[in-house]
């Protein structure tokens, strides 16, 4: 039986304080000698939620990268609201408000749940009481396990605990890769009613997902990456279709 | 009752030194993920500056603390974090090993330049003065060893624990990458471990320095007291220092036990042997005794590219192309010598070293197990030559295989659990304990050493530096082509399984331990028979020819050349028996340039993409589908390297 997730009450965003889009231009990236990104360009309109879908392989993780600064691109440029991303390392651009939350459980393992709360104090001024209040107001099942490795919890509360990071630390811009990997589909439902809620509260969201009705239920905006090119951008009711075909030949 | 009560107080105040050199690499790999073997070597190089400042410039006790324990090692740990180690997080487990080896071998070089072993450097206590305890004369300065001691874990436990740097320190090891999203930047936060790490080193070598008060401070024995802390580091699993700190008192009140208690039934001469080696058993001990270590899933590294197998006839024709151009090499230099050793002497010291280096390719490079006692055995195989059938007979020989065979198989049954870091660790106890009770032993090697004399087989005789050379070159051949054969072999297979995925490997029903204890037996064996063959090049061997730094100072070369190839086992043994013979003081100073190397090529200098394409080398062509990296992966803020997903 799984308990529904309240959506935390966050502070109300600050007058005149919009959130940054997202500008990608003609993104090529690489690792090593394999070229996986051929060319990307792409606009999250500053507050919305945006979409990439795409099969297995087709660069998304990887265009994520680049946004995150995690991957510098060979060539093109990444700017977020009007700052460039540039050579801009990891740990400043998340201490300047991007949330980064990897693929498979963005936790760290051998660290008990309240340690990995500690860590997401890094960023802003907030003390680790705020964090804990509004992490346990989200996920009471986490203040059971405050005490707990990690590593040790299922796989639906390493997740919860990785998106505590987005719901405490006020980011204004979240990259989400794959939340809902390996997770039960009640628990994906209930993680992305938390993602809408997110967004509602003026946050610039880019999310990852191969589970597509999730994704587009609460998206503004969704793109079909196929072999590291944007094959198709649109509203998100006309995307299903496409996404499906391009899972289909991808 | 006094006496036992006098043995547990000075146990306790024994367990607290080990305790202090035990946090120190508790800490390290805390923070770092890499046990750090030059511990016991930075504490060195802390002792003797101490020695310096002190002694030999009469810097005040204090100000010479603060230049060493606030300046110089936090300096030397940021130092060695940026060279050495950044680039090391994620890579596979025997290039960490090797690099703390080589900046081990690299600081024991350098101190022995600076501070020649010849002179005698004596230390006085920080605090002097002594207190009466439950009727025992005791120092005050083993009670500040005691106090520094406690203090350490109560502050080291509070700082990993309860500080959001500590956290950050531990957070660092599990995930740089996700540390960076957060927020901290890992690279300061790794700089933040080695200092530290280097500061607890530092403070361990200072105050170990002051026990050794009667014997003076002596380069060797500074960077094995350390060494005494490995089995209390491993009872804590190098993670827990409170459970390190009781490991490490019991351990202190053990040894003094055994000591007062259990050495005086034995015999004087094997008394000094059994006490010698006891850190090491101690060690040994708690790595067999361990719980099960986890098996690692996956997550190899794929930017080493594999060397390509030559086939079954192009081994022969490299083989017989081999033996050729050593009949022209006998042919030409019979008769020259080099500082006043016969060259052909040097070839044979070459290839029988080759062959050992060759086991070792069987087991690092193919198999993944790191093996530091190689020359353990090849002392052992050399031994039984001399001894066996009157010495260089066959039956030495075949001893030699037999029972280093067999002893290879003894050490490797009760380590069959252990992975990686455990493993290399398990072999260094056994490398040092055989060092320390057998080759010390005066009853083995003696004074002169073992005469063995040449090898007579039926009908042949190879009492010639000729036919000797050209005995042991065919030797040499025979165990690459029989390296070469095992690896294209099904058995050869398993082992690369078995180091690329342990757990893929069991869950396809393979049996981990049957193939770990084979190729560990037959890894010795060959290294045996190399013994026995070196003891016949030499005719003459002693205890300074196994020695136990030397050992690890060979497997550096073999790894700096290449680990995967014959060609690198060969060219190490080369480089080793030359430096040996022309340049033995600057052993250590190659195994550091070799160090920086292995930091930037994973597969030694014959896997360096340009030289291997400019000079077209052929015997180590490359399989062209092994080399891209996979996508998907890797850990941007540190190191850099790419990783197979999951």
């Amino acid at each position: 039986m799984t308990e529904p997730v309240p959506v935390p009450s966050l502070p109300p965003p600050l007058p005149g304080d919009r959130p940054p889009g997202i500008q990608v231009r003609g993104v090529h990236a690489a690792y090593g000698r394999i070229e996986v990104l051929h060319g990307v360009d792409l606009t999250v309109a500053a507050g919305s939620v945006f979409a990439l879908l795409g099969p297995n392989g087709g660069g998304k993780s990887t265009l994520l990268k680049v946004i995150g600064g995690q991957l510098r691109p060979t060539r093109g440029s990444v700017t977020i609201g009007d700052q460039p991303v540039g050579r801009r390392s990891v740990e400043r651009l998340a201490r300047t408000g991007l949330c980064s939350i990897p693929e498979g459980r963005g936790v760290f393992p051998n660290l008990t749940v309240r340690e990995n709360l500690r860590m997401w104090t890094y960023r802003g001024h907030l003390s680790m009481r705020t964090v804990e209040e509004r992490t346990y107001a989200a996920f009471p099942r986490l203040s059971e396990r405050r005490k707990q490795l990690a590593g040790s919890m299922s796989g639906g509360e390493q997740q919860m605990l990785a998106i505590s990071r987005a719901l405490v630390t006020d980011p204004s811009v979240l990259l989400l890769d794959e939340l809902s990997m390996g997770l039960a589909p009640l628990i994906v439902g209930e993680l992305y009613e938390l993602v809408a809620g997110l967004s509602g509260q003026g946050m610039t969201i880019l999310l990852v997902e191969q589970f597509v009705s999730a994704a587009l239920a609460v998206a503004d905006r969704a793109a079909i990456l196929v072999h590291g090119r944007i094959e198709q951008e649109g509203e998100p009711h006309r995307m299903a279709e496409a996404a499906l075909g391009a899972y289909l030949s991808g | 009752m006094t006496s036992f009560l006098q043995y547990t107080v000075f146990g306790v105040i024994l367990g607290a030194g080990f305790a202090i050199a035990a946090t120190g690499l508790v800490v390290t790999y805390t923070t770092s993920g890499v046990f750090n073997f030059a511990q016991g070597a930075v504490g060195m190089i802390a002792a003797f500056s101490y020695w310096e400042l002190v002694v030999g410039h009469h810097v005040p006790v204090l100000v010479a603390l603060v230049v060493i324990l606030l300046v110089g090692a936090p300096v030397a740990g940021a130092v060695v974090e940026r060279v050495f180690m950044r680039r090391l997080h994620g890579a596979t487990s025997e290039r960490p090993i090797m690099v703390t080896l080589g900046l081990t071998v690299i600081l024991t070089g350098v101190a022995t330049i600076v501070w020649p072993p010849s002179n005698q450097y004596q230390l006085a206590p920080i605090v002097s003065g002594t207190f009466r305890l439950v009727g025992i004369n005791l120092q005050y300065q083993q009670l500040l060893t005691i106090g520094i001691a406690v203090v350490l874990v109560v502050a080291l436990r509070f700082l990993f624990y309860s500080t959001r740097t500590g956290v950050g320190l531990r957070a660092v090891v599990d995930d740089p990458g996700l540390l960076a999203m957060a927020g901290a930047s890992p690279n300061v936060m790794s700089q933040y471990g080695w200092i530290l790490g280097f500061v607890m080193a530092a403070l361990a070598g200072v105050l170990l320095a002051l026990t050794q008060e009667q014997s003076g401070i002596s380069i060797t024995a500074m960077t094995l007291l350390v060494v005494n802390g490995y089995a209390a580091a491993v009872v804590g699993r190098l993670k827990s220092i409170p459970v390190t700190f009781v490991a490490a008192i019991g351990i202190g009140l053990a040894e003094e036990y055994i000591i007062y208690y259990a050495l005086p039934h034995v015999s004087q001469s094997l008394s000094s042997d059994i006490t010698l080696a006891l850190p090491m058993v101690f060690l040994f001990v708690a790595l067999v005794t361990l719980p099960s270590v986890r098996l690692r899933a996956a997550g190899r590294l794929t930017t080493a590219r594999v060397p390509r197998v030559p086939g079954g006839r192009e081994s022969l024709i490299g083989g017989a192309v081999f033996v050729a151009v050593a009949a022209v090499f006998a042919a030409v230099f019979a008769t020259t010598a080099v500082n006043s050793v016969p060259m052909l002497q040097l070839g044979g010291d070459t290839m029988t070293l080759g062959m050992v280096a060759l086991s070792l390719v069987l087991l690092i490079g193919y198999a993944g197990q790191v093996s530091l006692c190689q020359f353990s055995f090849m002392g052992i195989g050399a031994f039984l030559m001399g001894k066996v059938a009157g010495g260089g007979s066959l039956l030495g020989l075949l001893a030699a295989a037999g029972v280093c065979a067999l002893l290879g198989a003894l050490v490797a049954l009760p380590t069959i659990r252990l992975r990686d870091l455990y493993f290399a660790l398990a072999t260094f106890a056994f490398a040092d304990a055989v060092d320390q009770g057998f080759f010390g032993d005066a009853r083995v090697y003696g004074g002169p050493g073992v005469n063995v004399g040449r090898i007579v087989l039926p009908g042949l005789s190879f009492g010639g530096d000729k036919s000797e050379f050209l005995l042991v070159t065919v030797f040499f051949v025979l165990t690459a082509l029989l390296v070469l054969a095992i690896r294209r072999s099904l058995f050869g297979r398993r082992l690369v399984a078995m180091n690329d995925s342990p757990a893929a490997y069991a869950t396809i029903g393979l049996d981990l331990g049957f193939t770990k204890v084979a190729v560990f037996a037959i890894a010795a064996a060959m290294a045996g028979v190399a013994g026995g063959l070196y003891a016949t090049v030499n005719q003459t061997v002693g205890t300074s020819d196994f020695e136990f730094f030397s050992g690890i100072i060979f497997v550096l070369f073999v790894t700096v050349w290449s680990v995967r190839t014959v060609s690198g086992a060969f060219l190490a043994a080369l480089t080793y028996v030359l430096l040996t013979t022309f340049w033995q003081t600057g052993l250590g100073l190659v195994a550091g340039a070799g160090i920086i190397l292995i930091g930037r090529a994973a597969s030694g200098i014959l896997g360096i993409e340009w030289l291997v394409t400019t000079f077209r080398m052929p015997w180590v062509r490359r399989r062209d589908d092994a080399g891209a990296p996979a996508a998907g992966g890797g850990s941007p803020a540190i190191g850099g390297e790419a990783r197979v997903a999951g």
